[in-house]
């Protein structure tokens, strides 16, 4: 059965992609940041799952403890580090979204950089759980089911934990009115800064759940950006729902150009749907109108 | 216009005149670095032609370079060198057209991030288009263009840029753009029609940078996907702009010529960790010096007008 190979393939990349969206829609659309390293931080998590895993033999689901809170950690010193100081200094949103990502471009290279000399430029992969398993007709790798399956989960939590919870509704009111929040005792930088951490330790889920069944070196990470980037804007910026759509869209229009058209030409597809969504839908499938 | 009118124009040239024997004194390692300096001086400056006044950020310098790289690579030895250079000119302005006209409407971050992705889109088309229709990887660029040759063409091509800015920014098109990078609501309510003026200068800035890629390419021999569309082009061009300070015409020049002797140290020296300090040396440009050595200039000047003001009169 090709067709469901292709369609099967496509949901479980269109997954991953959702689940890596996912983090950048947080930080980009509660805490205003453009965080163009993004892509290196998953690279980054792909690397210490694949250590954890060949040097110590640790499985890539106990990687994802260590991993997500190490990323949380990180990214809320990074916000409060490096981005504070951009918020103060902008005088508009727009003033503080260009900075924001000329800022995190640096930081793009220096993550790069340090896996660069860490790693080295080479492929990289291991092979956990590599079991074939059949669905409906077709084959599909253990490692790849796990992976999506824990994203489907990741991505409900959080939808839950945003809907549910009481930090989760401030996050949303940040994420709506970052002007407004504080007028109902919302600290918003303390908020924007937490949601900024979040999308760091999904940034981190995703890279170790990649890194299960994908074959990476360290200068890959703008290709996950780019992907992210893409999901994010066509979900709608801060749309969780509206990510894990777009990112079976778009996982799906992949494995569909590959098996019809053309393998070379995934990326150039991935642009035309970027792009005829910005052009007849700018606020994303799911967003509202024109702001 | 007046004589203080020309000033500029006529500084550029006569900076031009000073510059265009240094290839008969200079050794072959100091033509390399000038010539560097040189290419990063062009596409900083025809980068700074749209980006500085419309203060829309464009990553998409690699994007045109490469295009520029690879007219030469196809056509070099087909056709006459003057009439590639041509061609390389009117492909990078019809591209320009169509990105510009496809993106151009779209506001702020969502522009960055397509022209983050277009180089690295023209780049996967040209790599599978080589692979499908042409059955190699890469290609080689035997021409016969010298350094020096090479350093006249940029150095032409330079003051040509400056020219065309200096005629640009005295215009009505001068006026619209710094209008649009005030607020583009407003300009458009002025009566400005926004699209058509920030294409326009899009196609302009985009059609030198192609240029700068055709003529640079020579010097390569060799050329692939990822040397012509390597992405590290567009963002050496931008901290070079800033540092320098987009705001005037001759900014870009002033952050380009220690940051290329800058980068040439550190990757002579500290070839593995270079990504890791460009990084830094970019933070450290963002952070401290977000209006660039044009505005410490600006500051300074200000300060010493102050200055100077205060200071009671003798005849006090």
């Amino acid at each position: 059965m090709f067709l469901v190979d292709v369609i099967l393939s496509g949901l479980i990349l269109g997954g991953m992609y959702a689940l890596i969206a996912m983090g950048l829609s947080l930080q980009y659309g509660v805490a205003r940041i453009m965080n163009l390293a993004y892509g290196e931080f998953t690279i980054a998590a792909s690397f210490m799952a694949y250590l954890l895993f060949t040097a110590a033999g640790i499985s890539p689901i106990l990687a994802l403890a260590v991993a997500m809170p190490l990323s949380f950690a990180l990214n809320w010193g990074i916000y409060r580090v490096l981005m504070t100081p951009l918020v103060r200094r902008a005088k508009s949103p727009g003033a503080l979204e260009v900075d924001s990502i000329l800022a995190t471009f640096g930081l793009l290279f220096v993550v790069q950089g340090i896996m660069l000399v860490a790693f080295g430029g080479s492929y990289v992969s291991y092979s956990y759980l590599a079991i074939p398993v059949e669905i409906i007709g077709s084959t599909v790798a253990l490692n790849r089911l796990l992976a999506a399956g824990l994203a489907v989960g990741i991505a409900l939590a959080l939808t839950a934990f945003l809907m549910r919870t009481r930090i989760g509704t401030a996050i949303r009111a940040v994420a709506v009115n970052p002007a407004a929040a504080p007028l109902v005792g919302i600290d918003t930088t303390a908020y924007a800064a937490f949601a900024f951490g979040l999308g760091g330790a999904l940034v981190a889920a995703s890279g170790v759940l990649v890194s299960m069944f994908f074959t990476f070196n360290a200068s890959m990470g703008v290709v996950f950006t780019m992907k992210a980037l893409i999901v994010v804007i066509m979900g709608g910026v801060g749309n969780i729902f509206g990510a894990l759509v777009a990112g079976l869209i778009l996982g799906l229009a992949e494995s569909l150009t590959a098996a019809f058209l053309d393998g070379g030409l995934t990326l150039a597809v991935n642009f035309a749907l970027f792009l005829a969504i910005l052009l007849v839908k700018p606020t994303g499938l799911f967003g509202k109108a024109a702001r | 216009m007046t004589l203080k009118d020309w000033t500029l124009p006529l500084i550029v040239l006569a900076a031009a005149a000073v510059l265009a024997p240094l290839p008969v004194v200079a050794g072959s390692y100091w033509m390399a670095l000038l010539v560097n300096i040189l290419m990063y001086a062009t596409l900083a400056t025809a980068w700074a032609l749209f980006s500085g006044p419309t203060h829309y950020v464009s990553l998409a310098t690699a994007a045109f370079f490469g295009l520029g790289a690879y007219t030469m690579a196809f056509l070099g030895e087909k056709l006459p060198l003057p009439l590639v250079y041509g061609v390389a000119a009117l492909i990078g302005a019809v591209v320009a057209t169509i990105v510009g006209l496809s993106t151009l409407r779209l506001s702020g971050v969502y522009f960055v991030i397509f022209t983050f992705g277009l180089a690295e889109l023209v780049r996967q088309l040209v790599t599978w288009g080589e692979a499908k229709y042409g059955g190699t990887v890469g290609r080689f660029v035997f021409i016969d263009v010298t350094q020096q040759g090479i350093y006249w063409m940029l150095l032409g091509l330079l003051v040509l840029i400056l020219l065309t800015g200096f005629a640009i920014q005295r215009s009505r098109l001068g006026w619209a753009l710094r209008a649009i990078g005030e607020d583009e609501t407003v300009a458009r309510h002025a009566g400005i029609d926004t699209t058509v003026s920030k294409v326009a200068v899009f196609v302009v800035s985009a059609t030198f940078m192609t240029v700068v890629g055709a003529i640079m390419a020579p010097r390569w021999t060799y050329i692939d996907p990822s040397i012509a569309f390597n992405p590290i082009i567009s963002f050496q061009v931008l901290i070079m702009a800033l540092l320098g300070g987009a705001s005037r015409l001759y900014g870009p020049i002033l952050g380009v010529v220690p940051l290329a002797i800058l980068f040439e140290i550190l990757q002579a020296n500290f070839p593995n960790s270079f990504s890791i300090l460009l990084g830094l040396a970019f933070l450290v440009i963002v952070y401290f010096v977000p209006n660039g050595i044009v505005g410490l200039i600006d500051q300074g000047r200000g300060a010493f007008i102050r200055a100077t003001r205060r200071r009671p009169h003798p005849a006090e």
